[in-house]
């Protein structure tokens, strides 16, 4: 039977950043000037139109650095258990990774020889 | 934990398929530095690592073996299928190099992709495993999709590409879940393993049965869309007619090798004995592939009948085709037929292949550079100005309708042969009856070549290669036609192999 | 010496060789090269003739069967006991005509290389030529019917072939030589039809076509008469066993007994002639005697005069007789060489050397014979009156043909198969002579008329060229001088064909002549009569007619320009004229008569005589040895020798054509008639026009315009048919139709469209659409699998 202390922390976490938020928009409400614009107001400032079509002109650019990124991060997935291990799986292992390596490698090299990790 | 030594793994079986991919990679990098205007070189360095495969596959067909413990199995079935495969692709090369420099995408990566979707399809031929049979599909299935798609920004090319893609990963997730469901079931997902699961679930230990049968119906389907038989046929004419011509070629045979060996080697070593109580004469996924094979045979005939362009109406046919060896797959649920049963669709496949690839370089052949001039009224006039191409094009539409003395027919000859052997008459009616309306539409384009006026085309590119992917083909069908003991002796022990490899 | 039958096939093959040579590659040889080969393909076919013929004579004429290799059987079905074999027969009758053909095929062939010098179509006319040798050496040398009947049809291909050979003239003359073909072609077909009919009766009746079995000995009793040949008899030689064992080999024929007659021999296993001749031994009303024809039966006699009768037909047509004769002299549309090989010395002798083959069927059949005489002593005379009213060179030639065809043909109605084959023989000589003669002539006549023509407009232009008829004799006269040689090989051939004696026509002539006597007025016997009567009267024809054209051709002034200007032909034209000439003179003394009343000029001691009767004897069994009648000879000769001076009175001196180019008979009063009519051919064609073609065209008419179109088409199609349909139609649509039809018919038409192109509808190219029916067909499969289950799971419950 689990007693409420063992939910204690998450309950003086779940207390302590309500607490966070509330005094981090009063105290800049405060302190700070406060000119209110429409762009300002929107969420997301930063970003782009909340409401307006869901597919719409992107530089493909992005989905080519988006690609490669997700690609080589994956490797890292791959690489974190084996790493956990590696000790006990020895060389075999150590072969196999090297061969995920150089099949990635050969993407990578070939990714960079047709430029596309240029920017422009 | 155990891990296998090297000498272990016995590579040595996997060097036809692994060799491709591998050097599919390093075509990757080597066609990095090949200039722009001599990518035919790298044609050539893929044609050579296909030729490599081929006689590493020679020398290994006859000393059958099981590598990677297990998963990956090195038999004759597969070094049959692996032979088909290979020349499918050799075929495809020749027929693209001249393709793609006139249609103006002649790019490195094409023989690339080509190098590793055909590697997939050896490993799938090879997979002894549920997940190796993903992997491979996989291997098989991606590069295809980039394939199809490979005439962008041509538009119809494109929608070609990511409809077979999102169709293809659709089917994909079919498979897995059946995968995943007969893992379920039987705990394991090496398919000699699977085998005995089975037989403890029929006799009653464990309520899996229910998970396998659901399981099989999932892998049917995955599998099904891949060699493109209703109802999983669909995207087949929208992706045949798109994709560059030497990719629909390809795809065309390759991906149904690669479907139909995984689906025969699943059903037979893994579910031969999957009934639904013990003691069943016949396995329990032969009504499934009865019905599909017929409807196959029916719509897939009946539909290519108004087709006007040749690569929809090659679509249609193959999609018929894939009715015909599936009516091999459902006789091969009979128990005792279905060493047969494999060796009539190994036939047939090897048949196929050779009269449908001859089917689609002269397709190509007669096809301009815009992609255009492949209606059926293209074909009009052919008979005279260009007769000897005409007279190999109704040769392979001969063959495909299985005229004797061509390899259709032999082909057929075995399907019907197992069909009727496993007691399925009215599914060999259904096929005998199909094949008599096939004769109809590919009459149809002998009659346009010879019979009906047209200005035929004199611009006609059969440039020297595709003329030798014509010839070699043509001589496939052929000497299969005439000498069909080439093959039904050669595959005499390819289908024991099946049963016999199981460890 | 004894292997050389196995050379036979090598007699067509060879010929057949050239022809295909020449096809192949002719047409990029030069003429030189291209004549080379089509002569040394029938010089070699000579010598091989000759090698049988050493054949025969060492091994005491006795027959040779031989089955060519690669081609052993042709026609074997062996439930049916049907066997007809491609088989060759080397014996005295077919070897008699291998030698006339490639003795005169081949100067021939030298002839034509200078006769057809500079033709477009060159090597064409050797192909044609070798060709044509090698089916009339397939019909001679053929041991049974349907083979004989190959070459048969294959001779009247080739004649087909050379008949329209300038079928490309300008001004309607290619027209009219086609027309010419196929003239030949079709009255052929009339007699190719009888011949048929006589081939299937004949099997029907013997139930084989061979001629004479393996083994079997055409006659007997041949030598016992006759000049004093050394009888040998014994099997065949290799390769007899027809169609039985193809390995039994020559050796064996050593080992087994020596037969001298067919006793041994079961009458099934003889063949058409030993088969019949044994019928006809039995006694009358023998049941052995009677042949089922079907639901008929008949006696053996009666069959054979059915058989005989339709070969008659086929002789009709390919022999040129009386009624289907018509077709010959237009054929002279061909080149000289052509009518003299085919149209003058072989071809149109296969319909003589059928019957004579066939000797022992139309021996038997009296009235058939009776009626081949008829047949034969009409044409004769016939065609000898017309010849007298012939302007064309040729076609004088051509008629003459006809006419001497008309003795042979009457020869055999009498049953004199030796002196028809004699005649055959020495026709074969002079006739070929003359036509070649005449061909040198026309070949004169139209250089002269191009160098005149040259001289006088300088650039040679058409014009008036073209309206010039070489043939015509008009246009000659006068050309003795200019061509001496071709005179007197002409001059001799026209003795020869007069019957002039010593020349070969005088001997064989008269045999026949003598023959009808004996069979006339010795044997009483009709035929006989109207023979002896109407050939007597054929041969003044003859004679009178042939002088007429040498007066109009070679003596006298030169009537043209044309003729003054003809030069003399080249050698090789001429080589063939002499050696022919020679055969012309020498020719008769083969068969030299056995009556001391007929001078011989002492030849008769060295060279024997009845020589060649008894050379046939071994393949005819019917020959007769009748001697020359001294007084029909001399009756004969008077005549001949009478006309010729008529003749020569008549149109010698420059008066045979009158200053309007008419003949001087027709300008008399008193024979103008008759010659009008001679030269209209005594208006045959016409009748036949009037008789068969214009009923035939008319009927056709009526078939094709009215029957056919006005009536079937328009008629029942649209009245009938359509408006009855239509009725109907109307009927069925208001109550019928709308309800209980139109639901049915428009729902399969839906079905059918739902099908092939409905189906094409579900593929609407949206991706959902396509995942949509994975899922669906995802579910239909799982059902399919699980619904035993889910029964068994339901019954198992319950």
């Amino acid at each position: 039977m689990p007693t409420f202390d063992e939910f204690a922390p998450i309950g003086a976490l779940l207390i302590l950043s309500v607490v966070m938020v509330a005094l981090i928009t009063i105290i800049s409400r405060l302190f700070g000037p406060y000119r209110p614009s429409l762009r300002k107001t929107a969420p997301y400032e930063s970003g782009m139109k909340p409401i307006g079509p869901a597919v719409r002109r992107f530089p493909v650019r992005f989905y080519l650095i988006a690609v490669l990124f997700i690609l080589f991060d994956i490797e890292v997935v791959f690489m974190l258990p084996w790493a956990v291990v590696f000790r006990q799986l020895g060389l075999f292992a150590l072969i196999e990774m090297v061969i995920f390596i150089a099949i990635l490698l050969v993407g990578y090299f070939y990714a960079w020889r047709k430029g596309a990790l240029e920017w422009e | 934990m155990q891990l296998p030594s090297l000498s272990e793994l016995n590579l040595g079986l996997t060097v036809p398929a692994l060799s491709l991919a591998l050097w599919a990679c390093i075509l990757l990098v080597i066609d990095l530095f090949i200039p722009r205007d001599r990518k035919s070189v790298t044609a050539w360095l893929a044609a050579g690592g296909v030729v490599f495969a081929f006689i590493a596959n020679l020398l290994v067909y006859r000393d059958p073996g099981v590598a990677f413990m297990g998963l990956f199995v090195a038999d004759e079935f597969a070094g049959f299928l692996n032979i088909v495969v290979l020349l499918t692709a050799f075929i495809a090369i020749l027929m693209s190099v001249d393709y793609l420099k006139r249609t103006g995408i002649e790019r490195g990566e094409y023989y690339v992709l080509l190098l590793m979707t055909t590697s997939g399809i050896m490993f799938m031929n090879s997979a002894n495993d549920l997940a190796v049979v993903f992997i491979a599909l996989e291997l098989l299935s991606i590069p295809l999709y980039v394939l199809a798609a490979f005439r962008a920004p041509e538009e119809r090319s494109e929608e070609a590409g990511l409809k077979y893609f999102i169709l293809g990963a659709f089917a994909s997730a079919f498979f897995v879940f059946g995968a995943a469901l007969i893992y379920g079931a039987t705990g394991s997902s090496s398919l000699p393993v699977i085998v005995d699961a089975v037989g403890r679930a029929l006799a009653g230990e464990g309520s899996s049965l229910l998970l396998l049968l659901m399981g099989s119906g999932l892998i049917l389907a995955g599998l099904g869309f891949k060699v493109a038989v209703v109802p999983f046929h669909m995207w087949t004419p929208d992706v045949y007619e798109g994709a560059p011509t030497p990719v629909t070629a390809f795809m065309s045979v390759g991906a149904k090798v690669g479907g139909f060996a995984a689906l025969l080697r699943i059903l037979l070593v893994a579910l031969p004995a999957l009934t639904v109580a013990e003691g069943d004469a016949v396995a329990g996924w032969q009504t499934a592939t009865w019905v599909v094979a017929a409807l196959t045979l029916i719509l897939g005939n009946i539909v290519a009948i108004s087709q006007t362009n040749i690569k929809r109406l090659l679509a249609y046919s193959s999609i018929a085709h894939a009715g015909y060896v599936l009516m091999a797959v459902a006789a091969a649920g009979t128990p005792g037929v279905s060493d047969q049963a494999t060796r009539a669709a190994l036939i047939y496949l090897m048949a196929y292949m050779f009269t449908n690839l001859g089917a689609f370089a002269v397709a190509m052949a007669i096809e301009k550079d815009d992609g255009s001039g492949t209606s059926l009224d293209d074909f009009k006039g052919l008979g005279r100005s260009r007769p000897l191409l005409a007279a190999i094009m109704a040769v392979f539409m001969l063959s495909l309708t299985g005229i004797p003395l061509t390899a259709g027919f032999v082909g057929k000859w075995v399907v019907f042969q197992a069909t009727i052997e496993a007691g399925l008459y009215t599914l060999a009616v259904i096929g005998v009856l199909t094949s008599v309306i096939s004769a109809f539409y590919y009459v149809r384009v002998i009659v346009n070549m010879f019979l009906e006026d047209g200005e035929g085309d004199p611009a006609a590119a059969a440039t020297p290669y595709v003329q030798w992917a014509i010839y070699l083909t043509f001589a496939g069908t052929l000497v299969l036609g005439i000498i069909p003991s080439l093959v039904t002796n050669l595959s005499g022990p390819v289908a024991l192999a099946v049963a016999s490899l199981v460890p | 010496m004894e292997n050389y039958p196995q050379l036979v096939p090598l007699i067509i093959l060879i010929p057949a060789l050239g022809a295909i040579i020449n096809m192949l590659v002719g047409a990029r040889l030069t003429e030189r090269w291209s004549s080379l080969i089509a002569t040394t393909a029938s010089a070699l076919s000579f010598v091989i003739a000759i090698l049988l013929y050493s054949y025969l004579h060492a091994s005491g004429y006795q027959a040779a069967i031989v089955n060519p290799p690669v081609l052993q059987d042709w026609i074997l079905i062996e439930s049916l006991n049907i066997n007809i074999p491609w088989q060759l027969r080397v014996d005295t009758l077919s070897v008699t005509m291998m030698l006339v053909i490639t003795g005169v095929g081949t100067l021939i062939h030298i002839y034509s290389a200078g006769y057809m010098h500079g033709d477009p179509r060159f090597s064409r006319f050797f192909v044609y030529l070798n060709l044509f040798l090698a089916f009339m050496l397939i019909l001679v040398a053929g041991n049974n019917f349907l083979v004989l009947f190959v070459g048969w049809e294959g001779v009247g291909l080739c004649s087909w072939f050379l008949i329209g050979f300038w079928f490309d003239k300008s001004r309607g003359i290619g027209w009219k030589n086609a027309n010419a073909a196929r003239k030949a072609m079709i009255a052929n077909r009339v007699g190719d039809f009888g011949m048929l009919i006589g081939i299937f009766l004949t099997f029907w009746t013997f139930s084989t076509l061979d001629f004479y079995r393996p083994g079997e000995i055409a006659n007997p009793h041949a030598g016992e008469h006759g000049a004093a040949v050394e009888h040998v008899e014994a099997a065949t030689v290799e390769g007899e066993t027809a169609g039985e064992h193809g390995d039994e080999h020559g050796d064996e024929h050593a080992a087994g007994p020596v037969y001298t007659d067919n006793e041994h021999i079961p009458t099934e296993q003889l063949g058409v002639f030993g088969q019949a001749e044994r019928m006809l031994a039995l006694p009358e009303g023998d049941p052995g005697r009677t042949v089922a024809l079907g639901p008929f039966r008949a006696d053996i006699v009666a069959v054979l005069g059915l058989i005989t009768f339709f070969f008659l037909i086929g002789v009709t047509g390919k022999s040129a007789q009386i009624p289907l004769f018509v077709w010959l002299p237009d054929a002279m549309a061909g080149p000289t060489p052509a009518s003299a090989l085919i149209h003058a010395a072989t071809m149109v002798t296969a319909g003589v050397y059928l019957m004579v083959r066939s000797n022992v069927f139309y021996a038997a059949a009296d009235l058939t014979s009776l009626l081949v005489t008829i047949i034969g002593v009409a044409t004769a005379l016939v065609a000898g009156f017309v010849a007298l009213g012939q302007w064309d060179i040729k076609r004088v030639l051509a008629y003459s043909t006809v006419s001497q065809l008309g003795f042979m043909v009457a020869a055999v109605g009498i049953g004199a198969y030796g002196a028809a084959m004699f005649h055959l023989v020495t026709h074969a000589f002079f006739k070929a002579l003359l036509f070649l003669g005449s061909g040198s002539v026309i070949h004169g006549v139209e250089h002269g008329h191009h160098e005149t023509h040259h001289a006088a407009h300088g650039d040679g232009h058409a014009g008036e060229a073209d309206e010039f008829d070489p043939q015509d004799m008009r246009n000659m006269g006068g050309l003795a001088s200019r061509m001496p040689v071709t005179y007197i090989t002409y001059l001799i051939g026209t003795l020869a064909l007069a019957g002039i004696w010593p020349f070969a026509g005088f001997w064989s002539k008269d045999e026949i002549l003598g023959d009808s006597w004996v069979a006339g007025l010795v044997n009483n016997e009709l035929g006989g009569f109207i023979a002896l009567a109407g050939l007597l009267l054929a041969a003044a024809f003859t004679a009178f007619y042939m002088w007429r054209q040498v007066e109009l051709v070679f003596h006298g002034r030169p009537r043209t320009e044309a003729a003054a200007h003809a030069p003399e032909s080249s050698l090789s034209m001429l080589i063939p004229l002499i050696v022919l000439a020679v055969f012309s003179v020498i020719g008769g003394f083969i068969n030299l008569p056995g009556n001391a009343a007929i001078p011989t000029l002492g030849l008769d001691a060295v060279l024997g005589v009845h020589q060649f009767g008894s050379f046939l004897e071994h393949s005819v069994v019917n020959i007769h040895a009748a001697d020359l009648q001294p007084l029909i000879a001399i009756v004969a000769l008077g005549l001949a020798i009478g006309a010729i001076l008529m003749a020569r009175s008549i149109y010698g001196l420059n008066r045979g054509v009158t200053a309007d180019r008419r003949d001087v008979l027709e300008a008399n009063a008193s024979f103008s008639r008759m010659w009008r009519l001679a030269n209209a051919r005594l208006y045959w064609d016409e009748t036949y026009r009037r008789l068969f073609e214009q009923p035939f065209n008319r009927t056709s008419q009526f078939l094709a315009d009215t029957l056919d179109w006005a009536f079937w088409h328009d008629y029942v199609h649209d009245t009938i048919i359509a408006k009855g349909f239509r009725a109907i139609g109307t009927l069925l649509s208001q109550p019928v139709d709308l309800g209980l039809i139109d639901g049915v018919v428009n729902g399969i038409g839906r079905l059918m469209r739902w099908a092939s192109g409905g189906l094409r509808e579900i593929q609407t190219g949206y991706v959902r659409t396509y995942a949509v029916s994975v899922l669906l067909g995802v579910v239909v499969v799982l059902i399919i699998l699980l619904l035993p289950y889910i029964q068994r799971a339901l019954a198992s419950g319950n």
